[in-house]
């Protein structure tokens, strides 16, 4: 159509879901580039109308086999709010290790499995050599350490079971949390090398732009309240007045612009915006490594990514510590349904994750918004390819090379197309 | 695999793999779901990635690497459930090239919880109904079986990471 210089990539791989890209060029300049995400829709907001409130939890987990937590810890605070619920300080504990846990499982997946392929120029990590293969094996380490972690907290890594409305139903034994410190203290200098690989990895890809993420004062990933790097800063139920949904008439997923631009969120916002609160050791570790922040290049959310792992490792350690030795098998707080409505905001692997809730006198849902973090970045990450498509034209790279730099741009961003597609919103035409 | 003959009620027929000094060729789809269960084989990797690998080519895995194009496979191994006319086309092609098709997860082995859409009602109904003909899916969300002849199951939401290498250590051995 213009001279055969259009790009479009298909089934998109090294990320969660499914997706293509179409990018229009003529002259040298992109005029349209539409990132579709072709994950098929699932309905979960219809479904879950008319649910019992206890039942909500469990389902919502499924909207994501990869944040699974994230979704299910989301929903969890959003119903303890809307019935006043407040929970003891060990069940925080024990959420902030549940959240950390699968943190670290997703960033290792993506940086060992999705992006280290690329920094060193392979297909996969089946196509590393000798020396490359170490990282894979230090990638599953990590890994495991949150997998264990998960599990001993949640039941299980995926769709976690232990962790409900008002508390645990069962608890870690002390000899399990012993292990799990040996596990996440093992696994300490295998993050640093990755930290330092990603230091070095200079992809650099930049633009100005807003970043928002749920900041606090420990760097934990469920409460606070929301700060952007332009200055705006809200109490978590108020998200509604900042955050506009866009339609994508090509896509199964929505976009979402803050105060009417586009904006990121992810490890690289939570780095920009909230770092200094961060754990001491891992600050006192990675100091050298800061001075890239704030930071607007995107590549760059990737280095976010592995310093996270080491702030989730050294908090969840600190944490075990401390439960370790005065775990009580406490019973869930009682629940008393009322008609309510409430926000519930937690940090996801990939971003902020909003929940609000309509529920009437006998605890059953009414109405649901849910804003996902892959969505919040959709219009970012449209705009990013296209200014960066062209940059690359002007180095007169050719297009199958153009191809997988923009690939590695989306990669960056971590997207997961599971989450991104399975709502349902009305107001489209 | 042979011992399947004395099965009470094999599951028409079923091509049987021989043993080989070369690796099984092991392709992974995802269709309509939550992709937990191959989240969940992926933590099995961490624990069993070398034992595994000298004895399994991973040809076809999106998450992992690029897709080039859909090869002959001995083990298809397929999570979630069918929700278009494309997915119903793909999960045939993947039957005719593979020798096993293992459905994992009740996404593939019932279709919950993506099915939760068939029973829908009033105006949730409309307007889910609205997005199904733009997004040119399916009346009703189907598990695999219903589509093509599948050869084993692992059951769970998601699948149970013990059970998960056991089978592996069985189609392996």
């Amino acid at each position: 159509m213009h001279g055969g210089e259009d790009i479009s990539l298909k089934n998109i791989s090294k990320i969660e879901g499914h997706t293509h890209l179409d990018i229009k060029i003529k002259d040298g300049k992109v005029t349209g580039c539409r990132l579709k995400v072709s994950e098929n829709k699932r309905f979960f907001t219809s479904a879950v109308k008319g649910m019992e409130y206890d039942l909500v939890p469990n389902l919502m987990s499924r909207i994501c086999g990869t944040c699974s937590s994230a979704h299910s810890l989301c929903a969890i605070e959003t119903i303890e709010k809307a019935f006043d619920i407040k929970v003891t300080k060990q069940t925080e504990q024990l959420r902030d290790l549940l959240i950390y846990s699968g943190h670290l499982r997703d960033h290792a997946m993506h940086l060992y499995f999705f992006c280290l392929p690329d920094i060193f120029e392979k297909d996969s990590v089946f196509d590393f050599n000798k020396q490359e293969h170490e990282f894979v094996h230090d990638g599953l380490d990590v890994k495991e350490a949150g997998n264990f972690l998960s599990t001993i907290i949640g039941g299980r890594a995926v769709h976690p079971t232990n962790s409900v409305i008002g508390g645990f139903l069962s608890f870690p034994k002390k000899e399990e949390m012993q292990q799990a410190i040996e596990k996440l203290q093992k696994v300490r200098d295998k993050i640093l090398k990755i930290i330092k690989i990603f230091y070095d990895d200079k992809k650099t890809f930049k633009r100005k732009t807003n970043y928002v993420a749920l900041v606090n004062k420990d760097g934990n990933m469920l409460r606070g309240y929301i700060k952007t790097a332009k200055g705006t800063e809200i109490p978590e139920e108020k998200y509604g007045d900042h955050l506009q949904k866009v339609i994508i008439p090509y896509s199964t997923a929505s976009g979402f612009t803050w105060e009417s631009e586009d904006f990121m969120v992810g490890a690289l916002a939570r780095l920009n915006l909230n770092r200094e609160n961060f754990n001491k050791n891992t600050l006192r570790d990675v100091s050298r490594f800061l001075d890239v922040f704030p930071c607007n290049c995107v590549f760059n959310n990737n280095l976010a990514q592995a310093i996270e792992m080491l702030h989730e490792t050294d908090s969840s350690i600190e944490i075990l510590e401390n439960l370790k030795n005065n775990l009580k098998e406490e019973k869930p707080v009682p629940i008393k349904p009322k008609k309510s409505e409430a926000v519930g905001v937690v940090e996801a692997p990939r971003g902020t994750l909003y929940y609000h809730f309509k529920i009437d006198e006998t605890g059953k849902i009414i109405d649901v918004d849910i804003c996902i973090p892959t969505q919040q970045n959709v219009i970012h990450m449209e705009k990013d390819i296209a200014k960066y498509v062209e940059e690359l034209l002007a180095k007169k790279l050719n297009k199958e090379k153009i191809s997988l730099e923009v690939e590695k741009l989306i990669r960056a961003y971590d997207p997961c197309m599971s989450c991104a597609t399975h709502f349902l919103k009305i107001n489209w035409l | 695999m042979k011992k399947q003959k004395n099965v009470k009620k094999p599951i028409k027929k079923s091509k049987t793999i021989k043993k080989t000094n070369k690796k099984l060729r092991f392709g992974f789809f995802s269709f309509t779901c939550c992709e937990g269960c191959l989240v969940v084989f992926i933590e099995a990797l961490n624990k069993n990635f070398d034992k595994w690998m000298k004895k399994m080519d991973i040809t076809t895995f999106r998450a992992l690497k690029p897709f080039k194009k859909l090869e002959k496979l001995d083990y298809a191994i397929v999570e979630g459930s069918i929700s278009t006319k494309s997915e119903m086309t793909k999960i045939k092609e993947i039957r005719k090239m593979s020798k096993k098709v293992v459905a994992i997860g009740s996404g593939a082995i019932n279709g919950y919880p993506s099915n939760q859409r068939n029973n829908l009602k009033g105006s949730e109904l409309q307007k889910v109904n609205k997005l199904i003909k733009r997004f040119h899916q399916l009346p009703k969300i189907v598990p695999i079986k219903q589509v093509i002849k599948v050869d084993d199951e692992i059951p769970g939401c998601p699948v149970d990471e013990k059970m998960i290498i056991t089978k592996f250590n069985s189609y392996l051995k």
